[in-house]
């Protein structure tokens, strides 16, 4: 943990070398770009860049492919955009990496706005493997790895949980016994621990790998939590039996009045219930990430070595408390999951 | 709100949910079910064992009072069998001593009989010896006394007064 950490700040370090000649000039300068800095991190980009060095204006880390969908398919290289430094050239059409998204421009590059500052250009369909999608397609790799692995060990010595086995069974058997069964029962359980567990282990994976120096933020990114909430809808709604529909259209044992009322309510609290799941995800980890970046970004607004070692240690207690989040929203988003596919196949007798 | 929507890739929302979903059916055959299933079996073998563990404690109670039972089955047995023989032994030396007896009272009144008979036979040749004896003594006597005449008249004469006196 403290290793990471350090490299954390070392990785911040290379930001500060930057920031230092500027510091010297204009204070305000110094906050602005990691105010930048943490914006840019908390959003996906088109390559994967470990860390910069403004003064010689490299970047460390590695291209990524941009796959457009633009009158035809357009696939090229991150690296043409030279971090957003050029406008990439292809087949005739020009376009311009702006705040990590891609616009269509002219030859100038010439970005319009409206009223409210937003860019008035067209925004041709972005299916790049960007820095986010390369990680989950490098995360999904390890886990089928690491748990196909596990799977077998299980043949092998069997039934006897060896090796990383032994670690990973009481949480999956904290999954299925603590979080599958009382939320959904016996009897339907087994049908969603597929789920349960890959969204686990997926949410708390990319949790984890978002506090490592690599800069990566998965989870923390309202795309991901969209995506992940929304299978958690479709499970639910393509799962339910009857009595939730008759729940939601037509509740049981209370007077027709109150029946009318309460359906549209029930049928809005349906969509909350995913909608909750996708915000509480993002919010906490964007804001896990926005409160690390910023403590180790004052540690070079402080520049002094009272002010610097305290929100030194201020953000490592942080980073431990982190740690602890990743954990705690991996297992909220599997609970409640699980809770909302125990409405879907709960059986009411009566009431 | 309006930051929401505008971070939103569709892109990110695309590759995300296609490679999750894949991830989610790949582990759920290739991973979860084995281990999901290796656990259960596990589980089940161990509740199996601890069953089978109960019941062979069971059993083997069972046996132990089965034993228990039989031995004090052959206790009762052997102690039966003992005061039978016992009965038996001294029903057959009471049978013994009542034959026993009747046999010796047969011998001793044979051995009386014989007894008496042979003191009968004895009784007889005695007496016979003794006839002859004084037959003999009386032959004697007789010729001694009749040897002279008078002697013959003296006694003709006593011997008829005794038949008179009688």
């Amino acid at each position: 943990m403290a290793f990471n950490f350090s490299l954390n700040a070392q990785h911040e370090t290379e930001h500060a070398t930057e920031h230092e000649v500027v510091v010297q000039h204009e204070e305000k300068s110094l906050k602005e770009t990691i105010k930048e800095n943490i914006q840019h991190h908390l959003k996906d980009s088109h390559d994967f860049v470990f860390f910069s060095d403004s003064e010689t204006g490299k970047h460390y880390g590695f291209s990524l492919p941009v796959i457009l969908w633009d009158d035809g398919l357009k696939l090229f290289s991150s690296s043409k955009f030279h971090h957003g430094e050029s406008l990439a050239e292809v087949d005739g059409n020009f376009y311009k990496l702006y705040h990590n998204k891609i616009y269509k421009v002219d030859t100038e590059g010439t970005i319009n706005y409206d009223e409210q500052h937003h860019p008035t250009n067209a925004k041709p369909l972005d299916f790049s493997i960007t820095k986010g999608v390369f990680s989950i397609i490098i995360l999904a790799a390890f886990m089928l790895w690491f748990f196909i692995g596990i799977a077998k060990s299980y043949v092998k010595n069997n039934g006897v949980p060896k090796g990383a086995a032994g670690f990973m069974e009481p949480i999956i058997l904290y999954i299925r016994d603590e979080i599958a069964i009382p939320n959904i029962g016996e009897k339907h359980h087994a049908r969603y621990m597929s789920y349960l567990l890959t969204v686990f282990f997926f949410v708390w994976f990319f949790n984890l790998i978002g506090l490592t120096p690599l800069g990566i933020n998965v989870t923390g990114n309202i795309a991901i939590t969209f995506g992940l909430a929304i299978i958690t809808f479709l499970i639910t709604q393509f799962t339910a039996n009857a009595n939730y529909w008759k729940h939601i259209f037509w509740m049981p044992g209370v007077p027709v009045p109150m029946k009318i009322i309460l359906a549209p309510i029930e049928l809005l609290g349906v969509i909350i219930k995913p909608f909750a799941l996708m915000i509480r995800l993002y919010a906490n980890i964007s804001a896990g990430h926005i409160v690390l970046m910023s403590l180790i970004g004052l540690m070079f607004v402080f520049h002094n070595w009272l002010g610097s070692s305290l929100t030194f240690f201020l953000a490592f207690a942080i980073s431990l408390i982190e740690l602890l989040v990743a954990l705690l929203q991996a297992y909220i988003f599997t609970m409640l999951s699980a809770l909302y596919f125990g409405f879907a196949v709960e059986e009411h007798d009566d009431h | 709100m309006d930051k929401l929507i505008s971070d939103f890739s569709l892109g990110l929302f695309f590759w995300q949910t296609i490679l999750f979903i894949g991830l989610l059916f790949l582990l759920r055959y290739f991973a979860w079910k084995p281990i999901l299933n290796a656990i259960k079996e596990r589980e089940e073998g161990i509740l199996n064992s601890l069953e089978s563990a109960k019941n062979a404690r069971k059993e083997m109670q069972n046996l132990t009072a089965d034993n228990e039972r039989i031995l004090k089955e052959a206790r009762n047995d052997r102690e039966e069998l003992l005061k039978e023989a016992r009965t038996m032994r001294e029903k057959m030396i009471d049978e013994a001593k009542g034959e026993a007896q009747v046999e010796a009272n047969n011998l001793i009144a044979k051995a009386k009989e014989s007894i008496e008979t042979e003191k009968q036979a004895a009784i007889a040749d005695l007496k016979k010896q003794v006839a002859d004896l004084s037959i003999g003594i009386a032959e004697k006597l007789v010729k001694e006394e009749l040897a002279s005449k008078d002697k013959q008249v003296k006694l003709i004469e006593t011997m008829l007064k005794d038949v008179k006196l009688n």
